[in-house]
């Protein structure tokens, strides 16, 4: 197949950025995305340009590392799914597809599609953690977890911290990030003595961060490809209100 | 230790070192062997109680003072990083990727060993120890065995007061599944995804001394050269991906936990950014690389579509429990599944191997999938391929049973090759998946470099010829949290070490610089990703899941060829000072060339079969690994020699595990 790439080339943070076009042909549908990336890039660096740059690493699904806006659409239409695990056989012969990155005040372009999501990691520093040095740790059949909240731990547990809940929501809030690492938290017994502390000082982190606040438009959980779901923002903002009492 | 040997006609059993006219071919020449590993003496259960008394303490007041650089924020960087904090240290860490917590550890899939014996089926620290060592063909060394076993039931401790969710059952204790190599049932796993939530717990804990500031995170930071000062490991030069900056770092010990290397064979199921650099460039200075021919095949992956092909996805083995493996019994049938009867397909493992069947370990299942390709009798594009066929369980079980068993397997495996396993066979080959060689640590997991330590598939250390399933997780944690942080005290108690020398930094620096230089000087026709593959074929044809003497022979002749070419035609666009993917490519390339030939050599020299290793030559009438215990049960560390590697042996006792010959028919 033969397709029509806009793709958005910005130098540096300073830089104003603009959308290239890119023609590649002989795409073959069994590619993933960034193969089909990977071959346009390998034609750009023979003819002396400079490659288009996107995060990648695992290219499974779980590292979290890439993420483009797809025809409007971060990770691409497909649901459930990271940039990396789309393949080609989704788009149509001849088809035109925009591909930008993530876009929100917190997540700064670094270059073209790669942007600077450190902010989620001091998120975490503010306190999505247990206390618990190495070595102090109880046997861990002292404390029993009812196997319905160990499995709803879990599946809040596997945000993969991509970012593109942020890039999908209007207000560009990491409400759902955050929320699903409170909510994974919170449902176990180990997490309770931090529980109160932990819910204020991430979301003050995540307001100084310059995150939007949520307004339920649940563009999030639309395009989140671990399908965290919406009552994890709940969940969190009832720890927030049980802290600030 | 690592006194440079003379080259030597010592070693004139293999036939690597005198060709058939009896001259020297001079692929290596071989040193002094390695007598001490530090182990303490004494019976097994004692040794590392013994180590851990006798390891000297650092006053409190001191920790603040004494630096350590950890590169590498797996499970085995990202614990030792989190626990070095938390005992005070002053603790620099270094990943590549945008944060600590993408290291590629997360993609571990199915579940992490201990010795709980939760089950009461007979499990022990023994029996842990007893299955990894002979699991890995007696080519791993008992004490460190034995230490890994003992500290694995902490690990599940400290993970689950991290929070990590393991799966859990009604009574609301851990569950536990069997894996490979094993008849108890000790692995612990969090659905598909147990390497992603213990890396998450480990990640967490590294946020929390961050934010306590004990651990200073650089991210998209590239370590390209280690300084060693005096003799000892002193720093690293780093490379700030984003802006180009080259940096020095000092330290007064620096550890290794770069994960493994199985991209030299460019397609495998490692992340895209694994690479050898940073063990690579060490070796260079001094610290010696144990085993790198071994190297694990997995048996279940989704096989090669086209040339364009990135990296290759692993489908869990457990899929081997109902799925039935075959192909066309006569070679070139490409005839669609359902025209091919019953007494035309070969399920070629339940043939062979009655007993296992389709359950048989990972290197053996690999090779009788490449054996009957090589026949002709693979399926799929290029015929490179074997089915793995749910019919009859989903005959058997019934859709639904199957689908919760395999569902979020199958999908998988529909998204990427577009086809429907509940409907068709899956097709599957084998990829590379692991490294069992890495650099040479002692009991201490401290290198020939005095002060450079190396923790998780980094090292060699435990696994022997042959990693069995859900053991890396165990041992990248026992490591980190455990071990490392224990004996790295030992050796920062005799510190601070003082300033760095001048001279010796810079001249790391420079090197750094001059092959970056050279990188973007030679504009010539070709990209690095194109020889990195070219190199990756190589590898995979003749030192792969096979290896004879001669393929060896071509490998060692092809591989100085095309880095040469590399060098006079490579082209790397962009500038050194700005975020530049092609140029950090290119660098891994260069080193992974250099990595492929001691991986070469090495295969070569062990004429013996072992684990991973197969060499053809040496099978037994069945067409089984044969061992050579007599002349190869050694580690085999590999010092860097201007003139060539220099072989240096350290000789593996059996005091508790009797040696013997696997059997799985
Ligand atoms: C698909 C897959 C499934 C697996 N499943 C299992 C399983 O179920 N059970 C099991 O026990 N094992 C499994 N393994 C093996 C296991 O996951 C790995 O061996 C283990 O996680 C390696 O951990 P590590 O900490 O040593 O390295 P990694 O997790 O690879 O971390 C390496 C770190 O080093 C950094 N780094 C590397 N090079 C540089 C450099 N030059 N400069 C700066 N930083 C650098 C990286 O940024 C990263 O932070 C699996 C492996 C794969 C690939
Ligand atoms: S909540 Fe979903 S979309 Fe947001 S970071 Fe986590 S995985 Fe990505
Ligand atoms: S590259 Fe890891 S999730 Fe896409």
């Amino acid at each position: 197949m033969n397709l029509t790439l806009k793709v958005w080339r910005q130098n540096g943070p300073q830089d104003k950025g603009r959308m290239v076009t890119y023609r590649v042909e002989d795409v073959s549908p069994d590619m993933s995305f960034l193969e089909m990336l990977d071959v346009l890039n390998e034609r750009l660096i023979l003819e002396g340009d400079d490659p288009i740059a996107f995060d990648h690493d695992c290219r499974e699904g779980i590292c979290g590392m890439c993420g483009m806006v797809i025809n409007g659409v971060a990770h691409g239409e497909q649901v459930a799914t990271t940039t990396c695990q789309l393949h080609m056989r989704h788009f149509e012969d001849n088809a035109v597809i925009t591909i930008e990155p993530w876009r929100a005040a917190p997540f700064p372009v670094v270059k073209d599609l790669v942007v600077d999501r450190s902010a989620f990691d001091r998120i975490i520093q503010a306190g999505g953690f247990i206390s618990v040095p190495a070595g102090s740790a109880p046997d861990a059949h002292s404390v029993p977890v009812k196997k319905v909240d160990a499995d709803a731990a879990f599946d809040a547990a596997t945000c993969i911290g991509c970012g593109a809940c942020v890039a999908a929501c209007p207000n560009g809030s990491a409400s759902l990030f955050t929320a699903a690492k409170i909510t994974h938290l919170s449902l176990l017994p180990q997490g309770q003595p931090e529980r109160d502390s932990r819910a204020k000082a991430m979301v003050e982190q995540m307001d100084a961060e310059g995150f939007g606040g949520c307004t339920n438009t649940g563009e999030c959980t639309a395009v989140c490809p671990k399908g965290i779901p919406l009552d994890t923002i709940a969940q969190m903002n009832r720890d927030y209100l049980r802290s600030s009492k | 230790m690592s006194k440079r040997g003379e080259r030597t006609k010592k070693n004139s059993r293999s036939a690597d070192v005198i060709d058939e006219g009896g001259r020297v071919t001079g692929y290596y020449a071989e040193g002094e062997p390695i007598r001490d590993t530090k182990a303490p003496e004494g019976p097994i259960e004692d040794r590392w109680e013994k180590r851990k008394f006798g390891a000297k303490l650092v006053n409190p007041a001191n920790k603040r003072k004494l630096h350590v650089i950890v590169v590498g924020t797996g499970l085995a960087g990202g614990s030792a990083a989190a626990t070095l904090g938390e005992l005070g240290y002053n603790v620099t860490s270094f990943c590549y990727q945008d944060s600590p917590r993408r290291a590629h550890s997360i993609a571990a899939q199915g579940g992490i060993n201990a010795a709980k014996n939760y089950r009461g089926d007979g499990d022990s620290i023994y029996r842990l120890f007893y299955d990894t060592v002979k699991g890995g063909d007696f080519r791993a060394r008992e004490s460190n065995v034995y230490r890994l076993a003992q500290v694995s039931v902490n690990i599940i401790d400290q993970a689950v007061a991290q929070g990590v969710p393991f799966a859990r059952e009604y009574g609301g204790l851990l569950d536990t599944r069997s894996f490979g190599g094993a008849q108890v049932s000790r692995t612990f796993y969090a659905r598909g995804q147990t390497g992603q939530q213990l890396l998450l717990g480990a990640y967490q804990a590294l946020e929390r001394q961050i934010a306590a500031g004990t651990v200073k995170m650089n991210t998209r930071h590239e370590m390209l050269e280690l300084i060693v000062s005096d003799g000892r490991a002193r720093g690293v030069i780093v490379r700030d991906m984003v802006t180009g900056e080259i940096e020095r770092h000092t330290a007064d010990a620096v550890v290794l936990a770069t994960g493994g290397y199985g991209n030299v064979f460019f397609l495998s199921t490692n992340a895209k950014g694994c690479n050898t650099t940073a063990i690579w460039r060490a070796h260079r200075r001094g610290a010696m690389f144990a085993n790198p021919c071994y190297t694990q095949i997995h048996p279940t992956c989704i096989p090669v579509s086209g040339d364009y092909q990135s990296k290759l996805t692993l489908m869990s083995e457990s899929l081997r429990n109902d799925g039935r493996v075959w192909v066309p019994l006569k070679a070139g049938d490409d005839r669609p599944v359902a025209e091919i009867p019953e007494d035309e397909r070969d399920y070629y493992l339940e043939r062979i191997y009655p007993a296992f069947g389709n359950l048989v370990p990972r290197d053996i299942a690999s090779r009788a999938a490449k054996n009957v390709c090589d026949e002709g009798r693979g399926v799929g594009p290029g015929g490179l391929g074997v089915y793995l066929d749910f019919a009859d369980a989903i005959r058997r079980l019934g859709r639904d049973a199957v689908e919760k068993k395999y569902g979020n397997l199958f999908e998988m495996y529909e998204r990427i090759t577009g086809e429907d396993p509940y409907t068709q066979p899956m097709r599957i080959y084998p990829a590379v998946h692991y490294t069992m060689g890495g650099l040479w640590v002692d009991y201490d997991l401290q290198s020939t470099i005095p002060g450079l330590f190396v923790v998780g598939e980094a090292n060699f250390s435990d696994h022997g010829a042959n990693r069995l399933g859900a053991s890396a997780l165990m041992q990248g944690l026992a490591d980190g949290y455990f071990v490392l942080p224990t004996t790295i005290g030992d050796y920062l108690a005799n510190g601070p070490y003082g300033e760095v020398d001048e001279e010796a930094a810079a001249e790391a620096e420079t090197a750094v610089r001059t092959k970056i230089e050279k990188l973007l000087s030679v504009n010539g026709t070709r990209t690095a990703d194109s020889y990195h593959r070219e190199l990756g074929r190589i590898m995979w044809d003749y030192c792969g899941m096979e290896r004879t003497e001669e393929s060896l022979r071509k490998a060692l002749e092809r591989i100085p060829e095309l880095r040469e070419e590399f060098w006079q035609n490579v082209k790397v666009s962009g500038q050194a000072e700005e975020l530049n993917q092609a140029l950090e490519r290119a660098g891994r390339v260069a080193d992974f060339f250099d990595l492929a030939e001691l991986m070469c050599v090495d295969a070569l020299h062990r004429t013996e079969s072992c684990g991973g290793h197969f060499r053809a030559e040496s099978q037994d009438a069945d067409g089984e690994a044969l061992r050579d215990d007599e002349n190869f049960a050694y580690v085999a560390a590999w010092e860097y020699g201007e003139q060539g590697p220099i072989l240096h042996k350290e000789a593996l006792d059996y005091e508790y595990v009797k040696m013997s010959q696997r059997s799985y028919k």
